[in-house]
């Protein structure tokens, strides 16, 4: 590509192309904990770090992109006793992978911005949840906190300061599920990943039953950039309300797939230039813009579409954690509905009936379907039983079983029709 | 029951939560108690669970819950293949075909030697690499082909 790609690389990669940057000295070399140092050496008030957050428009990077400055004015303020800043880094949702590569490749900068977070809501320890799947990364991350913890950037009175922040990883092993905020404390706490009742809230009652602050690894990520640069800088990277870069996960039919970081607002046409465009010069078929848990779009819409919150929504699905699937025009939709409707299935931590019973549900129609076994009335009980399941539930896990089959049956269902018809494909 | 090795790396789990919080730990001595037994016996838990000042049933539930706790004994090497969407379409189908092929078993199922089991899993948050497997719950072996599978496991005892 002639032009490099607006703000690639710019906040969370800038040093993926150097040998081991996952190391201390080589994120020191590239001007790594300097914004810690300026926060310490300013005694900058918290305040003003949540107020450039709020200039920054950084939006939570977990999927349901909350301001983050917004999310960190709710902690209390004077509170007598412990809190908590917890990292989710359990990334488990379907065609998500880049916190994965944040804490391989640069995990002094998650560091950086979890220590820069205790600091401002006032919080003696974090927790890093890592999704169990990815133990190189769980490992990575205990080194580099050990790195930090040498070199006197954590534990009691970091580099003199009087600050005290220390920070642990927590190994999951194997529930989806516990990437929900609630469900991730309750697995902290060594129980069952079953998510909690809202109200009350985490940051009134969460870890322990102490104020907690819950964000993903990216955005925690993103913190150091915008605290040397400025809120504005952070902002102007992308667009309004869409604030920096975001990292996209691009997998499925795709020449190159893999992560990759450039400017909210970039065109999906040129995201998917980048990742190689489609494979073997197929024709695209449509698109899963941001994790299986979003609403599914045709290419001919997607092709339109900007890579940020507001434009997604727009369209009527969602970005998500920024997790592209790319499908190319061999895939049966019934199929690739029919995996993913499994997946929630299997996932479904079994507390709300909508959840527990729906999931199974809409799996065993499609499965059925899928099959050669559908019965004409099994679109309508599909719609029926996904508008049942959403906002009926105590997580978004339901919501997130329901919305693909609300996508596929809105873009894609003549070929749902198709398979119940001819009891075949017809792709 | 559990070797000297294993409660020192259990106790530096402990340590990393407040004192009144131990249960906090569950998941990780289950996951070192995994790791120098090959699986989760009943026994194995209820250690476990006294070594933290548990409930035999609280560490049991957690056992449960969470899919990578093996609580019946499993080949010395587990295989696990994610087939979840963007693994299957990125041809996670020919990789399970050809893993079943040479290794003569299913899903779920262990080889007469117990040498090899082989579980299907779910995403494992690194579908860029697919089609992919974990191994020993260890390590992501990615990109497999016919050519890669038969080089990892030809480099397994
Ligand atoms: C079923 C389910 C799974 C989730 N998985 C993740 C996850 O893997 N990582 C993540 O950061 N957030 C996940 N979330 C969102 C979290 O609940 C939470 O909103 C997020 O961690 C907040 O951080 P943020 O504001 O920085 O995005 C999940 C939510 C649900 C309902
Ligand atoms: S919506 Fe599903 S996963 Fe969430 S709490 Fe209810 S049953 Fe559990
Ligand atoms: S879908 Fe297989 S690792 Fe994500």
């Amino acid at each position: 590509m002639a032009n490099t790609p607006k703000g690639q690389n710019e906040v969370i990669f800038h040093s993926i192309h150097l040998p081991e940057s996952w190391k201390l000295a080589n994120y020191l070399a590239v001007g790594g904990y300097d914004a810690l140092k300026k926060v310490l050496a300013e005694k900058m008030p918290p305040d003003e770090i949540i107020s450039q957050l709020k200039i920054s428009a950084l939006r939570g990077r977990g999927g349901a992109g909350f301001p983050t400055g917004l999310k960190w004015s709710f902690m209390p303020r004077n509170y007598e006793g412990d809190k908590y800043l917890v990292c989710n880094s359990d990334e488990g949702e379907p065609g998500t992978f880049k916190d994965r590569d944040i804490i391989l490749y640069n995990p002094h900068q998650l560091i950086e911005g979890m220590i820069i977070g205790g600091y401002t809501l006032g919080a003696k320890v974090g927790y890093n949840y890592i999704h169990g799947e990815i133990w190189e990364a769980y490992e990575r991350f205990e080194e580099a906190l050990d790195e930090a913890r040498a070199a006197g950037l954590l534990g009691k009175n970091i580099l003199g300061s009087g600050l005290d922040f220390d920070i642990h990883a927590h190994h999951g092993f194997g529930a989806y599920v516990c990437g929900e905020e609630t469900a991730l404390l309750e697995s902290i706490e060594g129980k069952k990943g079953q998510p909690r009742f809202k109200p009350p809230f985490p940051a009134s009652f969460g870890l322990y039953g102490k104020p907690t602050t819950i964000n993903n690894t990216e955005t925690l990520a993103s913190i150091p950039y915008i605290v040397r640069h400025g809120g504005q800088k952070f902002l102007d990277l992308g667009k309004p309300n869409n604030g920096g870069t975001k990292i996209f996960s691009v997998s499925g039919h795709v020449g190159k797939p893999g992560n990759y970081e450039v400017a909210m607002g970039t065109p999906f046409s040129e995201l998917l230039a980048m990742a190689g465009g489609v494979r073997g010069g197929r024709k695209l078929k449509a698109v899963i813009p941001g994790g299986s848990s979003v609403p599914v779009l045709p290419a001919e819409i997607m092709m339109q579409l900007t890579m940020d919150y507001d434009s997604i929504a727009q369209a009527g699905s969602y970005l998500g954690a920024g997790s592209v699937i790319v499908m190319d025009d061999t895939v049966c939709m019934v199929r690739a509905l029919e995996r993913l409707s499994y997946f929630y299935f299997e996932e479904s931590c079994g507390q709300c009936t909508p959840c527990r019973e729906g999931t199974g549900w809409l799996y065993r129609i499609i499965h059925r379907i899928e099959h050669g076994l559908g019965r004409p009335e099994d679109l309508d009980l599909l719609d029926s039983l996904a508008g049942n399941i959403s906002g009926r539930t105590i997580c978004a896990l339901g919501d997130a079983a329901a919305m693909p089959v609300q996508g596929m049956l809105k873009h894609f269902r003549h070929e749902f029709e198709h398979h119940i018809q001819h009891k075949k494909c017809m792709v | 029951m559990l070797s000297p090795e294993s409660l020192k790396k259990i106790d530096r789990e402990v340590a990393k939560y407040p004192a009144e919080h131990k249960q906090s730990a569950v998941m990780s001595a289950l996951r070192i108690a995994q790791d120098e037994k090959g699986w989760l016996a009943p026994e194995t838990i209820a250690f476990v669970a006294h070594y933290l000042d548990l409930q035999p049933i609280a560490a049991q539930e957690v056992a449960t819950f969470y899919n990578m706790y093996d609580l019946k004994p499993v080949g010395k090497h587990k295989i696990t293949v994610c087939t979840n969407l963007s693994c299957t379409l990125m041809g996670a189908e020919s990789a399970v075909e050809y893993l079943q092929r040479k290794l003569g078993i299913g899903f779920g199922e262990t080889t007469p030697d117990g040498r090899f089991t082989l579980k299907e899993g779910e995403c494992m948050g690194a579908c860029g690499d697919a089609p992919l497997f974990q191994l020993n719950n260890r390590k992501i072996c990615a990109k497999l082909s016919p050519e890669t599978i038969d080089a990892i496991l030809a480099g397994l005892e």
